[in-house]
């Protein structure tokens, strides 16, 4: 390395450091930390006791700690693929050449603009079981709703389709893979004869295939960690926990009952399940995708 | 029970969530330590400068910024400065954790158990408080709710007990007597069923009518909807894990440190909170539920009718009066079973010295200047409470804006005044109760088979804290025993 090598490279290590230092001290560290914790006995004020592996033992025999998971899982099976499908769907609509098709994309991406306690405050005054928006239309036709966030059967699909209004970022990400499909593959299957669903099937599917992979995983990411908008509308739980997610109960143990070693094992426990699906979901997806550069 | 509190005073839940990141934020800078609580050292003025953190916003922050304004005014030497904090238990403890505390914490009485055994409090008589406070000066229920292992953690400042609130026009449109609350558990169901006000179909026609005149069928149906209740355990519900108080129960044996949520006290509360929606139906309660309005608005259910009686504080006083200040309405012992003695939950707002304040005498001086009986009374006549102290001046009811005011106190006097008992889980405990509380009023479980589980549960947690405290016991006790 000559000296002007060596001169660019602490200038250049310089320029990046405000970088580096924030992500040592406020990522690295901490995640290095939690992950000491999660095998100690710490309360925050005491000094962190070593326990070995009884926090992840603990989670084993606790109840809440499973239901929380079924909860999380159950809200992912059911938003993940239902936002991908109905995402998939509104941009393919938003792609026709219509009249005033800007202010339809505008009014379909509006909702993922709002902030996102905003937006709980508002649902939850749909959802209210006695004047809520929603009851009120569904007895206009006849139908005698439940009362969505206070019955422990309707709270998680109430969150999904709650979460559903705001695909917005997803269906951006769609419209722009489908605008960069090329109008002459479109043209060659339709002088092969190809129909509406065939053009579908074999020319957009794997055109934007690496784009439904991308906001397959990160809609698992999302998902597995929904936390702001059940914490703001059902605080401890919602009722019989049926709305105890995963995140919320880490922050109980946590922040509720000081048991910062138990929420951080259960914090590694979910960045393990995270990159097991994430896994699971590139391993079934491989081989399936379709990427225009290779 | 940390949720009474937390749900009056404070801050609606906008501001909550930036509780939660600024705690998070905190949480990661543990290490370092940020921000400047306390040790401001001294003022411009020469002044050594005094930080006091207090949970209480609007007049219940005047009254304490009225004493605060006496105590910086009666000397040259200290200054006191008082900065409103939401979600003060976690700010204290994590502000504690940073090495940053302030120099006086104004808690919650169910706060200083915890605090203390994990060191994050400096024991007042360490300080040399006994010698200018004794526990003959204060009401016995909220003393012992300061003094843990032996030792003295906290004072009080304004203390809170719980009772029966009733519309008297409610109970004149029932043709009840407005002036005789219930005084067993079964007046006052019976009480309930004539208050409570159903709408249903009657040969064709909607009909109002009170839950005592409907025929056996009727009620057996419950195809009705619910009008005004006459009262519910789940409303609004933050002493649920208590309510066996009520039935000569208790959650928790000091005697042999256990956990007793299966006691028959307890097991008979739950029956009895499972009777109403034995009697009105879970999903008609469920809809009545959601048409409530938050706490502190016209639209609280107590206050605007829908409801006719419910266990509140001393505080509900000052919420009548902002909200429903045409209510008729009064105070009185909540109805035990055997409707013999009294029974109430008492606690209060503490104030504490956190470990690592950079000048504890000083905060101390303050702490037993709020104790005195002259600046007691001012505090609690200003923010409309008893004093906690034995010794009350003579027109200290007179001048007292809340009619019941002597009632309250009388309840916390009594020996049926229970305080936040010291179980070291206490509040996955109480929120284990809550959560058993709402399983059987939905009907998802049965009392035993609820109450059972949150024995099983919680006895491996508290096995689990005694295997850790006993490895820590001995340093700890230390620790806390040299003088400062």
């Amino acid at each position: 390395m000559t000296g002007m090598e060596r001169r660019r490279l602490v200038l250049g290590l310089l320029f990046v450091s405000p970088c580096l230092i924030g992500l040592a001290v406020f990522t690295l560290y901490p995640l290095a930390a939690s992950f000491y914790y999660s095998f100690c006995d710490y309360d925050i004020l005491s000094e962190p006791l070593w326990v070995g592996t009884a926090n992840y033992a603990e989670m084993l025999g606790d109840d809440l700690f499973w239901k929380s998971l079924y909860n999380t899982c159950f809200f992912a099976a059911l938003f993940v693929p239902l936002s991908l499908v109905l995402s998939l769907l509104v941009a393919m609509l938003l792609n026709q050449a219509v009249k005033f098709r800007f202010l339809f994309r505008a009014l379909f991406y509006l909702p993922a603009l709002v902030p996102i306690v905003a937006g709980a405050m508002i649902w939850l005054w749909i959802y209210n079981g006695e004047y809520g928006l929603l009851n009120y239309a569904l007895s206009r036709i006849g139908i005698r709703a439940p009362q969505w966030l206070a019955d422990p059967a309707w709270t998680k699909p109430a969150l999904v389709f709650m979460a559903l209004w705001g695909v917005g970022n997803t269906i951006i990400i769609y419209l722009a893979a489908l605008q960069d499909v090329p109008v002459q593959l479109y043209e060659s299957a339709e002088i092969d004869g190809a129909g509406f669903w065939a053009k579908f099937r074999h020319v957009t599917i794997p055109m934007i295939s690496p784009v439904i992979y991308f906001n397959l995983i990160m809609g698992i990411i999302g998902a597995m960690q929904i936390f702001t908008r059940p914490y703001i509308m059902m605080e401890r739980g919602g009722p019989d926990n049926s709305a105890l997610f995963y995140t919320i109960y880490i922050f109980q143990n946590a922040f509720r009952y000081s048991r910062m070693g138990y929420a951080s094992a259960m914090a590694w426990t979910l960045f393990v399940a995270i990159v097991f699906l994430t896994w699971l979901g590139s391993k079934s997806a491989s081989g399936k995708i379709h990427y225009e550069g290779r | 029970m940390r949720s009474i509190g937390a749900i009056i005073r404070s801050a609606p839940r906008l501001a909550r969530s930036a509780a939660v990141i600024a705690a998070a934020a905190a949480f990661l800078s543990l290490p370092g330590g940020c921000g400047d609580a306390g040790g401001k050292g001294t003022a411009p003025d020469g002044r050594v400068v005094i930080s006091y953190w207090e949970k209480w916003t609007g007049f219940e922050k005047d009254a304490m910024q009225a004493i605060v304004d006496d105590y910086n005014t009666s000397q040259s030497r200290v200054r006191v400065e008082l900065l409103p904090v939401s979600d003060i238990s976690q700010k204290v403890m994590l502000a504690s954790a940073g090495g940053n505390p302030p120099d006086v914490a104004g808690l919650y009485s169910d706060d200083v158990f915890p605090y203390a055994r994990r060191g994050a409090l400096i024991p007042l008589d360490s300080l040399g408080a006994l010698e200018r406070v004794s526990k003959k000066d204060y009401l016995p229920v909220y003393w012992r709710q300061c003094e843990h292992f032996g030792m003295l953690w906290a004072l009080p400042s304004t203390p809170t007990s719980i009772a029966l609130h009733w519309n008297k026009k409610l109970f004149r449109e029932a043709g009840l007597d407005p002036d005789r609350p219930p005084r067993t558990i079964a007046e006052l169901d019976e009480m309930c069923d004539r208050l409570t006000v159903v709408e249903l179909w009657r040969n064709g026609e909607m009909a109002r009518v009170r839950y005592s005149e409907l025929s056996e069928d009727e009620r057996r149906k419950k195809d009705f909807r619910i009008v005004r209740l006459g009262f519910s355990p789940l409303e609004p519900g933050w002493w649920s894990p208590y309510w066996g108080l009520w039935f000569g129960g208790r959650i928790w044996d000091p005697e042999t440190k256990t956990l007793t949520p299966d006691s028959k006290g307890d097991i008979e509360a739950f029956e009895w909170i499972r009777s109403f929606p034995e009697r009105y139906g879970v999903d008609n309660i469920r809809s009545f539920d959601s048409s409530f309005g938050n706490f502190a608005s016209p639209r609280n259910p107590f206050l605007s009718g829908k409801v006719a009686m419910e266990l509140q504080g001393v505080w509900m006083h000052n919420f009548i009066e902002k909200y429903a200040p045409n209510m008729e309405w009064g105070a009185a012992p909540f109805p035990t079973k055997d409707g013999k003695g009294t029974v109430t939950v008492a606690e209060s707002d503490v104030l504490a010295i956190p470990r690592g304040a950079k000048h504890p005498r000083d905060a101390l001086d303050f702490i037993l200047y709020v104790n005195r009986r002259k600046t007691m009374e001012k505090l609690c006549l200003l923010q409309r409470k008893f004093t906690p102290l034995r010794a009350v001046s003579p027109d200290f009811y007179a001048r007292h804006p809340n009619p019941y005011i002597k009632m309250f106190r009388s309840l916390a006097e009594s020996p049926g005044a229970y305080g936040t008992p010291p179980i070291p889980i206490l509040n996955e405990y109480a929120d284990g109760l809550e959560a058993a509380a709402e399983r059987v009023f939905f009907m998802i479980d049965t009392p035993r088979d609820a109450l059972e589980g949150v024995r099983k549960r919680f006895e491996k947690r508290l096995r689990q804290y005694y295997k850790r405290w006993a490895m820590v016991k001995d340093r700890r006790l230390e620790e806390w025993r040299r003088t400062r």
